[in-house]
């Protein structure tokens, strides 16, 4: 289900001295199945938008649309909405509460009413989903490696069946394995699922590989929103206010200033491989014509 | 959500009140709090009136957050009020029902709110223009020479320094903790009480959490950094009293005199002009 959002603003400490314009007029539409990336410096407003996704901040102007219906408008079940736009937060591990790995994923499903057949089933599926073994089902989350946790954190989030995910720096705080694999986790459930994923990330390597998408805010309003290589060809804007394109985009136009004929719109490493491939059959080619 | 509750109500702003050392305000607030009891009569209010007007026209504090801290007291302040107008004994003045109201009843509810109302106001503006470290490194002067008594004053000093630095950083945390399980569906307001009491423990216990993991880290920074209190412990900013500091003592101590002087002298003056 599509949320648009219609001239969102929001201000933080409105009529006092310190007021501080954290969204300024922001118009998006998230359609069904995308894969998005939602990248900007720290303090340029992500977190902040993506609370209102799901109801949890209210806009000080504008309108969000759930599936057509105003989320603001005093009938509409913000319960519901939060079943259906999963929100994991910054370090989700932090969440976690119950006795074990199990409880603790049935928790959302739980407070949707659910049978407790479907809560349990949902939870199993969920744990899948994020590929947690079943020895751990029943060990405390608490003892559990920081990637682990995480994993059942996110798992507590989907167990919900959302319709909508959306990640806030899904890959903080964790080592360049336990980020591929969350990485490579969500990539695969977007595929497997076919649910909207939004991921909120500052490293634009994260991203590049994985998404449809890339939206790039900066002080509180979108700077460019378009699809990953229409972006960074933008570099140089990027890194002006703090942000870079793949490290891989560097390397490609740095061989091409030296004279190589390759292509500068490359974003992740796998097209690397294939263009510098490329590359070479094109020269033994022209070597052999000679 | 949680972000509109202030504690440690301390308001920005440069001026003389500010700067001043926090043990002189500290000192002022006890004196001008006992001045409030010792004097007595119209004119001796009107000094405390007045100065407290001149000191918090110094503080440039605006005038409405004085009167916040006064919203806090007003339930007890009707309270003392109603019990002061119609229970006190003497000459009656009106009859409501089965109540009387006496003359002496309302001088003393009058004087009672009057001494409350100062009471609230004169602390606030000891805490609105001093900062919660202020407060705590000028405590800790003022009670060292406790140290001798075996009281571990700085210990007490620097606990209380770092509960109230955590309670702002509990507060974010606890907004975020929230958000985070409202995101999961989670229910605080419905139900009964047993059931809100139960919604709370997927708040409370990563909060707890959050608490102990902060608590250990800090003591493992401090640790690292050699901390080891009490003694021979020096300031980055030691506490030392300037000019101005004495200027307070001195205006304070000539208040002090001038109100009770005051109410004690003013009704004979007045008394004997009449005459």
């Amino acid at each position: 289900m599509p949320i648009i959002l219609d001239k969102v603003s929001h201000i933080y400490g409105e009529d006092t001295a310190m007021a501080v314009r954290a969204l300024d007029n922001i118009s998006l539409v998230i359609p069904d199945g995308q894969f998005i990336g939602l990248i900007g410096h720290t303090g340029s407003g992500k977190s902040t938008l993506v609370q209102h996704l799901n109801g949890l901040m209210k806009a000080t102007s504008g309108n969000i649309y759930f599936n057509g219906e105003d989320i603001d408008a005093e009938d509409f079940d913000k319960k519901k909405l939060r079943s259906k736009v999963g929100l994991v937060f910054q370090y989700p591990e932090h969440q976690l509460f119950e006795t074990d790995v199990f409880a603790d994923v049935c928790f959302g499903p739980k407070n949707l009413g659910l049978s407790k057949k479907e809560i349990e089933l949902r939870a199993y599926e969920a744990l899948k989903l994020v590929g947690l073994e079943d020895d751990y089902f029943y060990q405390s989350p608490f003892d559990l490696s920081g990637g682990q946790k995480r994993r059942v954190a996110i798992a507590g989030v989907l167990a919900m069946k959302p319709e909508v995910l959306i990640l806030d720096e899904p890959t903080a705080g964790l080592d360049p394995k336990g980020r591929d694999e969350i990485l490579d986790q969500i990539s695969k459930l977007k595929r497997e699922t076919g649910i909207t994923v939004l991921l909120v990330s500052h490293s634009m390597d994260d991203v590049a590989k994985y998404v449809d998408r890339i939206i790039v805010m900066n002080k509180g309003s979108v700077m460019y929103d378009d699809v990953p290589k229409e972006v960074f060809r933008h570099y140089q804007e990027l890194e002006e206010i703090g942000l870079a394109a793949p490290q891989v985009t560097y390397i490609m136009k740095d061989l091409r200033d030296r004279g190589y004929s390759v292509s500068d719109e490359i974003t992740t490493i796998e097209e690397a491989r294939e263009e510098i491939k490329s590359y070479f059959t094109r020269l033994v080619a022209v070597r052999k014509e000679r | 959500m949680l972000r509109d509750i202030t504690l440690g109500q301390y308001y920005q702003a440069d001026s003389v009140i500010h700067r001043l050392d926090p043990r002189v305000k500290l000192g002022t607030t006890i004196l001008f709090i006992i001045s409030l009891f010792v004097f007595d009569g119209f004119w001796g209010y009107l000094v405390a009136a007045l100065f407290l007007a001149v000191v918090i026209k110094l503080s440039k504090v605006p005038f409405k957050f004085m009167v916040r801290g006064m919203k806090s007291i007003v339930f007890l302040l009707s309270i003392t009020v109603i019990f002061n107008l119609f229970l006190t004994p003497g000459e009656p003045i009106v009859h409501i029902w089965k109540l009387t109201i006496t003359q002496e009843g309302l001088k003393l509810a009058i004087l009672l709110s009057i001494r409350l109302g100062f009471l609230i106001i004169g602390s606030s503006v000891m805490t609105l223009t001093t900062t919660p470290n202020q407060l705590t490194d000028g405590l800790e002067k003022m009670l060292r020479p406790l140290n001798k008594m075996k009281v571990p004053v700085h210990e007490i000093a620097m606990m209380m320094s770092i509960a109230l630095r955590f309670i702002p950083i509990l507060m974010e945390e606890t907004d975020k903790i929230m958000k985070a399980q409202l995101a999961r569906c989670a229910d605080f307001d419905s139900g009964n009480l047993i059931k809100k009491a139960k919604s709370l423990v997927p708040l409370l216990v990563p909060l707890f959490i959050s608490a102990f993991r902060r608590a250990n880290d800090l003591a493992m920074a401090m640790e690292a950094r050699c901390y080891r209190g009490g003694d021979h412990r020096t300031k980055m900013k030691p506490l030392h009293y300037e000019k101005r500091d004495y200027i307070a003592y001195m205006i304070v101590i000539v208040y002090l005199v001038g109100g009770i002087a005051a109410g004690k002298l003013m009704p004979v003056l007045l008394g004997s002009m009449i005459l």
